[in-house]
């Protein structure tokens, strides 16, 4: 008997979506066969105005790339202008840098697992974990003076310090997360309901990670050893930390992924303010970039990687970013296939799609 | 700076794409540069954290056979390209049309050179 197919846009408008994509579900009952991505509605140019900024102007602009990891993208940025320009960072700077940076995965990730609670009807869980992730915001706006877009990165270093009274409350929020979180993983890990959601749902093997290019907790939840803090940017070289990875490809292997790395993020945090010698924050900037370069960082969601050209004038010629969302895209093509209708905004959400990172 | 850069001709792209795939090189992505009469574009690859590039350098107008059917994940790339440059690739395994990131009306290419940034004050025509 031939089967019936029908198409089932899920988006740009979904509940469980924070920003527009949208999914052609090809289904057949209440399974779905194939998923085209379908995107663009929050494309804004960014890149382009490389054209019209001078490259002190850009770290704004990359930075309002995503609400969500924007110090990640301005980090990025000035290293590619730090490496064309052989700038030294003083080693204060480089140890800051991870400092937020880690802040900043921190809050990512107790974000999406609120979302991810909420994604599942599992309100009082989305609200312990969007209150843990409130602390952190609380200590951006104590040390940087704003929760998100913290504009610290400057090229050559930094533009505020952490004096020692804000240190040590960053150390007892990051006690405090901790003990939220420990509580918090008992229900994220552990329960009977959130694991029947999760475990064997979405699942990306190994090998298909790879070749398809997944990144980030993506990625490594399928086995993947693939961080780009490995690479040894800012001060991670200095610190104690190892690739979180998890074997079994599923929903539930991106929770543990994110979990761990929760609370990695914490210990790198207690690291590098063990570890912060005194001294400068910043290099005095002579002159303008020119060449090529290509960066790439761990972001929360996975590596962004930055192309620039410059050409010796105060602006780029070309500001490039391949943000991880875009390549986790295909990705969650593969992993729709075979699900029911009811675990695509599960699936959806495993990824961590940043729409606006992916548009540009 | 740019390390590990290779030329390549357009009749080298699906080659060194089949190399990549065949020493175990993930596709990362591609970036396109508009240099007033010709284009640059780089295909990034990676291996155990040391990337790889291919650089092409070609006049504008003329097709590019796309990678997508060695490297599906290319195909994302491969549109937003088409959209914002105006490059036509040939063979790619799902085909926006131009209308990947851009909408009806939107202009044509405007990441190419040329393409002015257009500033409408709110309220005003």
């Amino acid at each position: 008997m031939k089967t019936k197919t029908s198409v089932i846009p899920f988006g740009p408008q979904h509940p469980v979506l924070p920003e527009p994509l949208q999914l052609k579900l090809v289904m057949q009952d209440e399974r779905v066969i194939e998923a085209i991505p379908a995107i663009g509605y929050v494309h804004r140019g960014l890149e382009k105005l490389a054209e019209t900024k001078d490259m002190n102007q850009m770290i704004y602009v990359v930075e309002r790339i995503c609400g969500i990891c924007s110090f990640m993208h301005a980090l990025n940025y000035c290293h590619g202008i730090e490496e064309m320009m052989e700038l030294q960072v003083p080693d204060r700077a480089k140890y800051l840098r991870v400092i937020w940076g880690e802040m900043h995965r921190t809050h990512s990730h107790l974000l999406w697992l609120g979302l991810l609670a909420d994604s599942f009807g599992f309100e009082s869980l989305f609200m312990q974990a969007w209150r843990a992730r409130e602390r952190v915001m609380d200590m951006m706006e104590a040390t940087a003076g704003s929760r998100i877009m913290i504009s610290t990165n400057i090229i050559g270093g930094l533009r505020r310090d952490i004096p020692a009274d804000l240190q040590r409350q960053v150390l007892d929020m990051v006690d405090e997360v901790e003990r939220e979180m420990k509580e918090m993983e008992q229900v994220f890990l552990k329960d009977y309901t959130v694991k029947h959601r999760l475990v064997g749902v979405g699942v990306l093997p190994k090998d298909i990670a790879y070749k398809i290019g997944a990144v980030g907790p993506v990625g490594r939840a399928s086995g993947l050893a693939q961080d780009m803090r490995s690479l040894n940017y800012a001060a991670y070289k200095e610190l104690d930390w190892e690739t979180v990875v998890e074997n079994d490809g599923d929903c539930y292997a991106r929770t543990v992924v994110r979990v761990r790395e929760v609370y990695q993020a914490l210990d790198l945090i207690r690291q590098a303010f063990a570890k912060m010698p005194e001294g400068d924050i910043a290099v005095p900037v002579k002159g303008f970039p020119d060449g090529e370069v290509v960066t790439r960082i761990e972001q929360p969601r996975g590596e962004c990687l930055y192309y620039l050209r410059a050409n010796g004038t105060k602006n780029l010629s070309r500001v490039r970013v391949r943000t991880p969302t875009f390549a986790n895209i295909p990705p969650l093509i593969h992993m729709l296939p075979g699900c029911q209708l009811a675990d695509v905004p599960v699936i959806v959400l495993s990824i961590d799609p940043c729409i606006s990172c992916t548009e540009r | 700076m740019l390390y590990n850069v290779t030329d390549i001709t357009i009749e080298g792209v699906l080659h060194s794409a089949q190399d990549m795939e065949i020493q175990g090189y993930r596709f990362v992505t591609s970036s396109c540069v508009d240099n007033g009469e010709t284009l640059d574009i780089y295909y990034h690859y990676d291996k155990d954290l040391v990337l790889k590039q291919y650089k092409l350098n070609v006049a504008k107008g003329i097709t590019i056979p796309s990678i997508s059917k060695v490297f599906f994940c290319a195909m994302l790339v491969e549109n937003e390209i088409k959209d914002l440059f105006g490059v036509q690739f040939s063979n790619l395994v799902l085909d926006y049309g131009g209308k990947l990131l851009l909408s009806d009306g939107a202009p044509d290419a405007p990441m190419a050179c040329g393409g002015q940034i257009i500033v409408i004050e709110k309220g005003k025509e």
